[in-house]
């Protein structure tokens, strides 16, 4: 049971800002601009990284949500998903998202724990200012939510199903604030 | 020197800020709202969750400049020091003793919050909305410290930087309406 009297049977972070929509409405409207607004980076290699972030914060809700999210998005390549929450380093992705995907576990630990190396070799592999900055700054917004939707133990729900209608709402939809 | 090309004359978040103005609007926002918008928890005590968790993530730039905001609200400079050392120890509430610790649980994890640390500040009167708070205001700042020592931006030593940067976040956090030349070196 989450430690506020949120609205009941309503999962994850839609549950947080329909109690508090004075701050949910920014919460949307940042991550829609983060993941969906113009960005060097696709949508799908976004939500991949919100997802693997997520699970680095054993955050169980963010992880399957945006998981299911990138999968609907990488569409025929979906298995990329599961193979970059297993073990990105061997997944079958290009060596740019690779690098990239390394600077945000670091952030996801601490900012501090980016090293000039790290962003030198995401640039080596072609990555540019915006890419680092989306980068740094998804992993750290993630880092938020993590908190925010775990730290207030809001309702993870189990069966795989209601994450794939998630995904597909988010694909679609993109953050739309709940009423 | 920061990963990226930011305005040399805005260290820490502000250059980030100006850097990408499209997230840096709901960022704003919500700090503002957060933070300075109407609330049972006083601009001083929401400061005092900022300064701590920024202090747990080793943020020096966030830590210097919400200690400075906390101490200009208070008019004093003893309780910022205590809460970093022993909150137990801090003139502060019973209740913003339970939701310091509240914050400084967040800072770890979201699953280090406790059944007990929430009961506890239930009991010191704490409302849904204001245990509410306390851990957003937790979770953007684990936002805010990431964002700032993850690009390396600069942290200033001199310590009147922060006393500016202290008063004008007491009154607020949106974008100044004519931006931030005027803070360019003459």
């Amino acid at each position: 049971m989450a430690h506020i009297k949120v609205p009941e049977g309503v999962p994850g972070i839609r549950s947080l800002v329909m109690f508090r929509p004075e701050s949910g409405q920014h919460l949307y409207a940042l991550v829609q601009v983060l993941l969906r607004d113009e960005s060097p980076l696709t949508e799908a290699e976004r939500e991949l990284i919100a997802a693997y972030v997520s699970s680095r914060n054993e955050c169980m809700f963010c992880m399957s949500s945006h998981a299911a999210a990138a999968r609907y998005l990488f569409k025929d390549k979906k298995q990329v998903v599961d193979f970059v929450l297993d073990d990105y380093k061997s997944a079958p992705i290009s060596d740019k998202l690779k690098a990239l995907l390394n600077v945000a576990g670091k952030v996801q630990k601490n900012g501090k724990e980016v090293l000039p190396d790290d962003v030198a070799k995401a640039r080596k592999h072609g990555a540019n200012d915006r890419e680092i900055h989306d980068t740094v700054l998804i992993s750290a917004t993630f880092s938020m939510f993590n908190r925010y939707v775990d730290g207030l133990a809001s309702l993870t729900p189990t069966d795989p199903k209601a994450y794939e209608e998630m995904g597909v709402r988010l694909g679609e939809k993109g953050y739309v604030l709940p009423k | 020197m920061p990963y990226i090309p930011l305005e040399e004359h805005l260290p820490g978040i502000t250059g980030l800020l100006e850097y990408r103005k499209d997230t840096a609007e709901p960022i704003r926002e919500l700090t503002q709202f957060l933070l300075r918008g109407p609330s049972t928890l006083t601009a001083a005590e929401r400061e005092l969750i900022a300064t701590i968790v920024s202090f747990g993530n080793e943020c020096r730039f966030c830590t210097a400049a919400h200690t400075a905001a906390a101490d200009v609200l208070l008019g004093e400079c003893e309780t910022t020091g205590k809460i970093k050392t022993n909150i137990s120890t801090a003139p502060v509430s019973a209740k913003m003793k339970a939701l310091l610790t509240i914050a400084s649980q967040v800072q770890k994890s979201g699953k280090a919050v406790t059944n007990e640390s929430i009961e506890q500040a239930k009991a010191a009167g704490a409302t849904d909305i204001e245990i509410h708070d306390t851990v957003l205001i937790a979770a953007l700042f684990c936002l805010y410290n990431r964002y700032v020592d993850g690009l390396s931006t600069v942290t200033p030593t001199d310590p009147n930087f922060y006393k500016g940067l202290a008063e004008r976040i007491s009154k607020g956090y949106q974008r100044l309406p004519h931006g931030y030349d005027h803070l360019k070196k003459k």
